[in-house]
């Protein structure tokens, strides 16, 4: 008997799986350069510990937290830093990024010792740890993990649910990871817990991965541990729907998931802490799916933090045909970028490329109120009625309306039949109203 | 018959009834706020600080503004105002606003195709606008729509204003999300067209007609005309070089005021502006 | 690992950036506009059937009055040619659906002018038009020309070419004279005098349930409509059962399926949520049972309707907008 949790709204895109979810996970081949972004996370920038010419070995610590909401950067392999300049990133702009040349050999740093007993371990020195290896949440806002464990006093949690939804189509990075190294995830998933002091764990998959489902529960039949199948429903891997769709808890608007004693982390996030933790091996790689229609051979593969994204699609054979679009993420959420040397990052889940035909032409038309957006939405707020006053600068009334709780899905442009660009208004109308409130906030 | 004649008597009464209203509520305004209203450009802009040109002309008429306050009134009808009202007519400078790029589309490629919303405020939250220099001019004319007197058109990609039409209201200023427009005293002959701090070199790769920081226009003009900025350099508004200091510039990124404009239509085929 | 071919990698100047998402639904408003087309044909060859050729004429004048009237506006204020989006196709089929098989043509006209010029081009197209075109149309013919509105055709099905003979609807002898014995069958299958479109309930449900199934239209609001008019009528029935109609009656005469499927559930005009919808539909069918019963007009669907498509804007607001986990205090709309 299958469980099938519901949330409202949400819309059912064509997966697009079945290109890249049979592919084992590859190794990437050593790369001659590493190009490191710092800032990989949301949060401070990090303070380098590294200058031009240093040595350094893989997985040694180059950059450390700078400040509560930060993470550390480790070396991605042994080598000298040759450069100490900027990198171009997801979003258009410039990033400050080191440049690691290989030596060739590999040499990983000794400094995390593993840590066999970790079940015996005290939970802060767990913590301690995670907040080391520089994790953070890889599903894709790369939020530091050590914050998300460290709640403050007055916000017991009691749940932890592992994300393993993977909702947005084409990425499968994360099936990949559930059936290759399921026992590395349900280590996380101790280890988090522990570090948490909570006994309620479960790990939400969509049914639309039945084998790692099935792999699942049979590793954790006599655990915490409980296997949620849910249905196949994007954005089911959005937090506040995740946790509701598991608990029926409801993450107050404008709040976080601690409001309601909730910790959500990816499934690949929990690999990394196992690692972490059970060998002192710090986040230096991630698994991304490399895929798309103009793709030669989609997969996934291991890579490690800075490699450019042309080698990525180097290891998947190149193109066929140009593409007119290249995404960093999904298709519903994911950022579309026009340069090749953007480094992959701690959050890089997949890369996607769309050929001419898959891009949809930006052609808008007068919303006709057809309200599809208003039954797509997970947030339930009118994504229609607030572009048009968006259209019309009126952001105090979006504001009344409740933009700020927008969280950027996707479901309601993906829905719209005039074809209106309603995530890229509401963008724009949370922006004018955060600097509005930051306007206030300084007077 | 008695139908029209119930008609014509209730008309006439009613209309009785609200003359005699007008005279009985009848608010006293002071004449010379219409006057002095005629005489604003109207255009309600908000550069004078009030809530558009009748509350200006209000606030002038209860003396608590001056004439010199609207940027956009030319010294004509200032002078007329202040004869009007009995004031000294104060000295202005007049002003003009200056998109501080020269990166049209011809020497500035777009890194990108853009598709999307046809606004650079919307536009630079997509990949940070998708031009190849990050801090130039991104062409899809939102200051131009916020201008009040069409004085700013969009020529290759590039967002210029015609000086004869700006009247230094600055309420594009704002809606530069790069930051571009700066409104100058009109009489500067010379402008610099380039706000980008980048380093020369860099600067170079993405645009044609960047300032690259040669400092050859601070030789060229005299001690303080010029300074420099970082890599940029910026004009000394209170001490403004000659126009003929914008041929010791290899870019011309530094180009004549009137020129601008003009040399921005002539010389330039139009080009295929990415659609928006 | 060797390849025969060196990797091609993309080119980066034919990219396109524009903000997420990259993947959108095909259903387009072309698309949408042509299915609720496709649907209004049963409805639409039940007419003709019924009604005989001058049905038809009625049909062809309006559709195409609709699009020449449509193309002239786009025209007169230099907008881009909207015929494509066939929302003015569509408003010119349901115009004719609205009005009997007699209406000669110039009056069909008429029609399309108020309907897309009056009811939609003057607030600026598709979208924008707060009332329903069609029915903005037929409530001011109703007024200018209520003779020619009120005459209807007796159906002859089958013989297309018979001479129009007029007859009654059952609406209007509910009014004049008592009617002995309700032939329910007919009414359902539309032989009755009325409108080109609005007689046959069984060819307007077939086209109904398939724009449900095809999740175009909601079903709650033409549910909220005719269960509201249904209610209402049953209890003036049960309260006097000598004077008012059998609820089966009102379900099955007038304009009522038709206004239910096809203009409650217009898109623009009426609101934006399922729950906006239901207060829709159930303010329209009480309208419409209010007119019908007590008002002085035998049929109240298309005024009922313009009513809460001017109330449309105020239910918005008060059903929409309340975010996931928001406190019921805290909800600021």
């Amino acid at each position: 008997m299958a469980e099938h949790f519901l949330f409202h709204g949400g819309v059912h895109p064509d997966d697009g799986k079945s290109l890249s979810c049979h592919c084992t996970i590859q190794d990437a081949p050593l790369l001659e350069k590493y190009l490191l972004p710092l800032q990989q996370h949301i949060g401070a920038p990090p303070k380098l510990l590294v200058k031009k010419n240093d040595n350094v070995l893989r997985g040694q610590c180059i950059a450390e937290p700078g400040g509560f909401v930060s993470a550390a950067i480790h070396a991605p392999t042994s080598g000298k830093v040759t450069l100490v300049g900027e990198c171009p990133g997801a979003n258009g702009a410039s990033m400050p990024a080191i440049e690691i040349t290989s030596d060739g050999e590999d040499k990983a740093d000794q400094s995390l010792a593993p840590m066999t007993d970790w079940q015996d371990t005290d939970p802060e020195l767990l913590k301690k740890r995670i907040g080391a290896a520089g994790i953070v949440g890889m599903g894709g806002a790369a939020f530091p993990t050590l914050v998300k464990l460290s709640p403050p006093p007055g916000k017991p949690i009691d749940v932890l649910i592992l994300n393993g939804v993977e909702c947005e189509p084409c990425l499968t990075a994360d099936h990949r990871l559930m059936l290759e190294s399921p026992g590395r995830i349900i280590a996380g998933a101790q280890i988090l817990a522990r570090s948490l002091g909570l006994e309620k764990v479960y790990i939400g998959i969509e049914a639309n991965k039945p084998d790692a489902i099935r792999q699942l529960r049979d590793l954790t039949a006599n655990t915490n541990i409980k296997v949620v199948e849910l249905r196949v429903r994007y954005p089911q891997g959005a937090e506040k729907q995740l946790i509701y769709a598991i608990t029926q808890r409801k993450v107050p608007a404008g709040g976080l998931p601690m409001d309601v004693g909730c910790v959500v982390q990816n499934v690949a996030t929990a690999a990394a802490v196992a690692e972490a933790v059970i060998d002192g091996k710090p986040l230096y790689e991630r698994i991304t799916t490399v895929t798309g229609s103009p793709v030669v051979s989609p997969g996934n593969w291991r890579l490690r933090m800075g490699t450019p994204l042309s080698m990525a699609l180097e290891l998947a054979g190149g193109v066929h045909s140009d593409p007119a679009k290249l995404i960093m993420g999904g298709p519903m959420m994911g950022t579309s970028v026009y340069r090749l040397d953007i480094p992959i990052m701690k959050n890089t889940s997949g890369i996607l490329l769309l050929s001419p035909e898959e891009v949809h032409q930006f052609t808008s038309q007068a919303c006709i109120s057809c309200g599809r957006c208003v039954d797509a939405c997970p947030m339930t707020i009118m994504p229609g009625t607030l572009s048009v006053q968006i259209e019309n600068e009126a952001f105090d009334l979006a504001e009344q309306w409740n933009a700020m709780d927008c969280i950027e899905c996707g479901c309601c442009s993906y829905i719209c039949p005039a074809g209106r660009p309603l995530v890229q208004h509401l963008r724009r109308a949370k922006a004018e109203i955060l600097a509005k409130r930051r306007a206030a906030a300084q007077k | 018959m008695s139908a029209i004649m119930v008609l014509v008597l209730v008309g006439l009464g009613l209309g009785l009834l609200i003359g005699i209203a007008v005279k009985l509520f009848a608010v006293e305004t002071d004449p010379r706020i219409e006057q002095v209203e005629e005489l604003l450009p109207n255009a309600n802009c908000g550069a004078c600080g009030f809530a558009g040109c009748a509350d200006f002309a209000r606030a002038m008429v209860g003396q608590t503004a001056s004439a010199g306050q609207c940027p956009s009134t030319s010294d004509d009808a200032v002078k007329q105002i202040c004869a009007l009202l009995g004031t000294e007519a104060s000295q202005r400078t007049a002003m003009v606003a200056v998109v501080k790029c020269g990166g049209n589309a011809a020497v500035a490629q777009a890194a990108a195709h853009y598709n999307g919303i046809s606004d650079c405020r919307s536009a630079s939250l997509v990949a940070s606008g998708a031009k190849n220099c990050l801090h130039g001019c991104l062409g899809l004319g939102t200051c131009a729509r916020a201008c009040p007197f069409g004085a700013i058109e969009v020529i290759a990609g590039l967002a210029v204003v015609h000086p004869e039409l700006c009247t230094g209201c600055a309420k594009c200023v704002a809606t530069c999300p790069r930051n571009l427009i700066e409104v100058a005293p009109a009489s500067t002959p010379v402008h610099i067209l380039c706000n980008s701090p980048e380093k020369g070199a860099a600067k170079m790769k993405v645009c044609k007609a960047a300032c690259i920081g040669c400092r050859k226009c601070l030789n060229a003009g005299d001690e303080g005309q010029i300074q420099m900025a970082g890599f940029l350099a910026k004009i000394n508004y209170d001490n403004p070089p000659t126009a003929g200091i914008a041929a010791s510039c290899p870019t011309k990124c530094l180009q004549p005021v009137a020129a601008a404009a003009r040399s921005a239509q002539t010389t330039l085929e139009p080009c295929e502006v990415t659609n928006g | 690992m060797t390849t025969d071919k060196p990797i091609k990698l993309p080119d980066t100047s034919k990219l396109i950036v524009s903000s997420s998402p990259h993947f959108h639904a095909s259903q387009n408003v072309s698309h949408i506009m042509l299915l609720v087309i496709a649907a209004l044909m049963p409805a639409c060859a039940a007419g003709v059937y019924l009604f005989g050729w001058r049905a038809l004429q009625v049909l062809v004048v309006c559709s195409l009055g609709c699009m020449a009237v449509e193309a002239c506006f786009c025209k007169l204020i230099g907008k881009p040619l909207s015929l494509r989006d066939f929302s003015a196709l569509l408003t010119g089929i349901l115009l004719a659906m609205n009005l009997s098989a007699s209406t000669p043509w110039w009056i069909c006209l008429v029609g399309c002018l108020l309907a897309i010029g009056l009811g939609k081009c003057i607030y600026g197209g598709l979208g924008y038009n707060p009332f329903n075109p069609a029915l903005v149309a037929r409530v001011g013919l109703l007024i200018a020309f209520p003779g020619a509105m009120t005459t209807w055709v007796k159906p002859e099905p089958g013989k297309l070419l018979s001479d129009a003979v007029t007859t009654a609807t059952p609406l209007g002898q509910l009014g004049t004279d008592n009617i002995v014995g309700h032939d329910y069958m007919s009414y359902f299958l539309g032989t009755i005098g009325g409108c080109i479109g609005e007689t046959s309930a069984l060819a307007l449900l077939i086209g109904g349930l398939a724009l449900i199934l095809l999740k175009i239209i909601r079903w709650q609001v033409p549910a909220a409509f005719i269960g509201t008019v249904a209610v209402i009528t049953g209890l003036a029935h049960l309260a006097s059962p000598e004077t008012t109609a059998t609820p089966l009656f009102h379900l099955l005469t007038g304009g009522l399926v038709l206004g239910a499927f096809f203009m409650a559930t217009d898109m623009v005009t009426t609101p934006m949520s399922v729950k906006g919808g239901i207060i829709f539909g159930i303010g329209c069918g009480i309208i419409t049972s209010v007119i019908r019963i007590w008002g002085n007009y035998p049929e109240g669907v298309s005024f009922s309707i313009l009513f809460m498509n001017a109330l449309t804007p105020l239910i918005d607001r008060y059903t929409g907008g309340k975010p996931f986990g928001a406190r019921r205090k805290e909800a600021t709309t």
